[in-house]
């Protein structure tokens, strides 16, 4: 079984929240650590460009 | 090996060329002497190549200044028409290993900065900086400066350069950095330990005493004499990360005050421009928006190696500019972290908890992120004839960066 | 209009903040212009030109050098004046200080570089653009929950393979529940920690089962989302083997529960081959399977069973296996005697008028709706569904029930572009307007479900709507029977005692759970029938 998947389990996870805020706001209210990403969609929302970079990054 | 693999390979070998960069001056001297394939009858300016038709105001104002300074026309006017009948060859700074402040305008007789990046062997050359003809002022005044330059304050310079076997600027950029610099709009402090590492050897250079004295004067109060330097250093680190192939960092930024260029790694030898962008910021007194030119000067190839908007969160003195707060200028030289490849080992920012300035800006992350670096720059007057109005921030067209990631895709995924 | 200088000798300003000082003065009402300058040949020239200095006749600004400061002031008289007065003030304030603090990362590969010990990424944003930010939280080397939905089967596959290449977990798309190192994540309930680790596609599944076991005594380990059509043939269960492997690893967890809705013809053969090797004891709750299908699960692998397989057709049911096999008495509030609710049932009925005959299921929770008809199938029930299991029928329009109808209110076209009905309750409630203006609606089933992320007052939110529906059969000459379930713990912030005792002083019949909730519709349904074919 992967070590990581191990480590979930049995630590208390760091959390990223991209998206919903509440989400991440209900984590950190219950004692978790929570880095909350300033999401907005890729490329402004270009969908041609975002699929240009689904490509290239 | 996948594309993505490549393009991050590439990155990381761009990425490593430029923080492994060693500038050092090793000369001020003539540009006919230095300068590759600078001929005569030929301005070399700033930003990506422009016809004189659609030259902005400073720019051609700056050209006409140049016209009278190597003497090829006799006034304003008989310069204009030369070069609007094409008598003047037209040439970017960037394809001479060149750059220019502002108008960034460069003929044989004007004298350069000579940087020499002693990791690669490279050289790359910048003007003189001022407050006048480089913003599009040909007057006799604005002349005299120029002048000055090139007959007493350069030499002069380029003697003590010499007789210093050359001045490594790594560590010098890295002390201004600490000391409030960002290297691009801010270079009080590094300008100042210029002048003082130049002083006591040129005053043992067996050169006249005036003209010492008058050097001395001009190095140490000149508030933007580390500029001219700084530009040189930045495109001589930068130079070395053209051309690696599936790259997409970005090796240039450069603005002619009609369009904002900006040139890719693995793109070598393209521009991919838009209209240049308005300043956003402070005007000297007497000065109103209206009054005020596009976005223009090769100065922007310091936010490209990391300094200028890059550090700006370090440079306390400049924060003003931002016309907000230390946490906004702070954030600014984040967002530059999030489109970059990684961050400098050796130029440092104590406002960042002495974290490295971003270096090696990704098109790719620019794009993702719709995030356009920061830049902080001089603001030149829309018409021919005037000196700096002003100062402010500027975010490169977005447009640059759209055009260079969808021929980067044509290229390497088509 | 007046022009006036001020001097401030021997003191140095940076020009740059001299420039702002100048523009904030200038924005003072009765201010044309200001300058502030140090007051060098240069600059002093430039505001003689501007009509400072009085013509020169101005001693003090004649004399001032490039070590003093001058402020240069047009404008109406007392505007002037005041600014002068007070010239100190002005050329000692800083620029605002901005609210906000430290800026948030823009994208996971940034907040990654910030917080390398970051192990989850939780994605939540539209689902045209969720695979690409989980395919980036992958490559970052972070497992994910990703509540979003509409993400194509091929990208779901995609990241499946991907997350398992590289080791790591990823619950969704269209996951709504987990439970991980105590950490219970999107739509969770307050259980506490225990022996019974779960993984499956159901999202309110999952909640219903760990906030039934929280209430009987015992606790959840870990509670693996793997999202709703991980069981499919399409996707092979890719993440549901893998939390099942986790589970078997797990030293915390001595039983594992599997809830889901029935998986694929293949799929289910994996599962099945997974779960009888599985070394420790496991629960199969699958939710509408057949009782056949069930019972054809049962047969026993050559050479025996490692763990112990058990198979449930109810969350309640698993429940109770799950605590059996821990050793623990079933409590028996989960295993109500069907004739009491028989009873309790016919109790009801003759209240009704008799042209009240259809039930009307309004559910937040998806997993609870089908549920609800798999119950009602059980008995031969027929009811009509936007989310239909097999042998129900499709609700030809879903926001007209017709007969008897069972509404997932979290499904598709509901939640396009509008919270979950768990976290905003308006579709649900004018839905159940527009049931109880139906005379022959004879009973409502409704959910409610508590937690992290759902709404403050599920209860509340449709109170007053329930009560006028109660209200309108009333004055109809009848009764609307309206049947609850409240899924939650004593530790959720919305206090599930609170909810309940909300429900019943309405006069809402609340059962412990759905399941419960259902059986009790399907007894007073089959009543009905009866009275039907009796007439």
């Amino acid at each position: 079984m992967s070590v990581k998947i191990e480590d979930l389990l049995k630590n208390r996870p760091v959390f990223i929240n991209v998206g919903v805020r509440a989400f991440g706001d209900s984590l950190r209210e219950a004692g978790h650590e929570v880095v909350q990403l300033d999401w907005s969609p890729p490329a402004g929302g270009d969908t041609r460009l975002a699929a240009l970079l689904d490509d290239l990054l | 090996m996948s594309l993505k693999e490549r393009i991050n390979a590439a990155n990381e070998e761009a990425f490593r060329r430029i923080v492994a960069a060693d500038p050092v001056l090793v000369d001020v001297a003539p540009a006919s002497e230095v300068i590759p394939g600078l001929r005569d009858r030929m301005i070399l300016h700033s930003g990506p190549p422009v016809t004189w038709e659609r030259m902005c105001g400073a720019q051609k104002g700056a050209a006409i200044g140049m016209c009278l300074f190597e003497g090829w026309a006799e006034d304003a006017a008989a310069a204009e028409r030369m070069l609007g009948a094409g008598e003047i060859a037209l040439e970017p700074n960037h394809h001479h290993a060149t750059v220019g402040p502002m108008a960034g305008t460069i003929t044989r007789n004007m004298w350069v900065w000579v940087v020499e990046n002693r990791a690669f062997g490279n050289r790359a050359f910048c003007r003189q900086v001022e407050s006048f003809q480089q913003f599009g002022d040909h007057s006799r005044d604005a002349l005299a400066g120029l002048e000055k330059w090139r007959d007493v304050w350069a030499p002069a310079l380029g003697a003590a350069v010499r007789k210093m076997g050359g001045v490594p600027l790594k560590s010098l950029v890295a002390r201004a950095l600490l000391m409030g610099d960002e290297l691009h709009n801010r270079v009080v402090a590094s300008s100042s330990l210029f002048a003082n590492a130049v002083a006591p050897i040129l005053v043992d250079c067996g050169l006249p005493r005036e003209q010492v004295v008058a050097t001395l004067y001009y190095a140490g109060n000149h508030p933007f004499l580390f500029l001219g330097l700084s530009m040189a250093a930045a495109k001589a680190s930068m130079d070395p990360a053209r051309g690696v192939e599936a790259s997409t960092v970005v090796t240039a930024m450069a603005r002619n005050g009609t369009e904002f260029g900006i040139q890719v790694s693995g793109l070598e030898g393209e521009w991919f421009t838009a209209p240049s962008p308005r300043v956003h910021g402070l005007l000297l007194p007497g000065w109103k928006e209206e009054d005020a030119g596009l976005d223009m000067g090769d100065s922007a190839i310091t936010e490209t190696v990391g300094w200028g908007g890059a550090a700006i969160g370090g440079a306390p003195g400049i924060l003003n500019f931002t016309g907000g707060t230390a946490e906004q200028a702070l954030a600014f030289s984040r967002d530059m972290r999030t489109i970059s490849v990684g961050t400098s080992p050796d130029y440092l920012l104590p406002a960042l908890d002495f974290a490295g300035t971003a270096v090696g800006l990704d098109i790719r992350k620019v794009v993702h992120a719709n995030l356009v670096p920061v830049i902080d720059t001089a603001i030149a007057h829309r018409e021919p004839g005037h000196g700096i109005i002003g100062g402010g921030i500027v975010r490169p067209p977005m447009e640059c960066f759209t055009k260079a990631l969808a021929r980067f895709s044509e290229k390497y995924n088509g | 209009m007046v022009r006036t200088t001020v001097i401030r000798k021997n003191r140095y300003l940076d020009s740059v903040f001299l420039m702002l000082v100048a523009r904030r003065i200038a924005a003072q009402p009765g201010i044309r212009d200001a300058s502030a300058l140090l007051a060098t040949e240069a600059n002093r020239q430039v505001l003689a030109g501007m009509g400072y200095g009085e013509n020169g006749r101005d001693a003090e600004f004649a004399a001032a050098g490039p070590n003093d400061l001058v402020l240069a002031l047009e404008g109406e008289a007392a505007a002037v004046a005041a600014i002068a007065a007070d010239a100190d003030a002005w050329l000692s304030r800083g620029p605002e200080a901005s609210p906000g603090a430290a800026r948030e990362p823009r994208t996971i590969p940034e907040a990654v570089s910030g917080r390398p010990d970051c192990s989850l990424a939780v994605i939540s944003v539209p689902g045209e653009h969720a695979a690409r930010e989980a395919r980036l939280a992958l490559q970052a080397g972070l497992h994910v929950f990703l509540f979003s939905s509409n993400v194509s089967v091929e990208d779901e596959l995609s990241l499946k393979t991907e997350a398992s290449k590289r080791g790591l977990l990823i619950m969704g798309p269209d996951c709504g529940t987990a439970y991980l190192g105590g950490a219970g994540i999107g739509f969770a309930n307050a259980v506490r920690r225990g022996p019974i680790g779960i993984v499956g596609p159901s999202g309110t599944g999952l909640q219903e089962f760990s906030s039934l076991v929280h209430q009987a005594g015992s606790g959840i380990s870990n509670g693996i989302g793997t999202g709703s059509r991980d069981l499919s043939d399409a996707i092979g269960g890719i993440s549901t083997l893998m939390g099942i492997e986790a589970l078997e690893a797990d030293p915390t967890t001595q039983v594992i529960a599997v809830i889901s809705k029935p998986p694929g013809t293949v799929t289910t053969a994996r599962l099945l081959e997974r779960l009888r090797r599985c070394a420790k004891p496991v629960v199969l709750c699958l939710l509408g399977a057949e009782c056949g299908a069930i019972a054809d699960l049962g047969s026993p692998l050559p050479g025996g069973d490692p763990g112990t397989l058990r198979f449930a057709g109810t969350l309640d049911e698993a429940v109770c296996l799950a605590l059996g096999a821990l050793g623990l008495p079933e409590p028996t509030q989960l295993r109500p005697d069907p004739e009491a609710l028989r009873r309790q049932a016919a109790a009801v009925i003759e209240k009704l008028r008799p042209e009240q005959c259809h039930i009307r299921g309004l559910f937040a929770g998806g997993t609870l709706c089908y549920q609800s008809q798999a119950i009602f199938r059980g008995a031969g029930l027929v009811v009509h569904s936007n989310a239909p299991l097999q042998g129900m029928q499709e609700l030809p329009d879903p926001w007209v029930s017709r007969e008897d109808a069972f509404v997932d209110m979290g499904a598709g076209l509901f939640v396009e572009g509008r919270p979950h009905p768990m976290i905003d309750a308006t579709l649900r409630r004018k839905r159940l307007e527009q049931e109880g203006n139906d005379p022959k609606v004879a009973l409502l089933l409704l959910d409610f479900i508590l937690g992290a992320i759902s709404s403050r007052n599920p209860v509340g939110d449709l109170l007053g709507a329930i009560r006028g529906a109660r209200e309108a059969a009333q004055q109809r000459g009848g009764q609307l029977c309206v049947v609850a379930s409240v899924c939650g713990t004593d530790g959720d912030t919305q206090d599930l005692q609170a909810q309940t005792r909300a429900l019943q002083a309405a006069g809402v019949l609340v059962f412990p759970s759905n399941a419960q909730a259902a059986a009790f519709c399907r007894e007073a349904m089959k009543l009905l029938a009866e009275r039907k074919e009796g007439r």
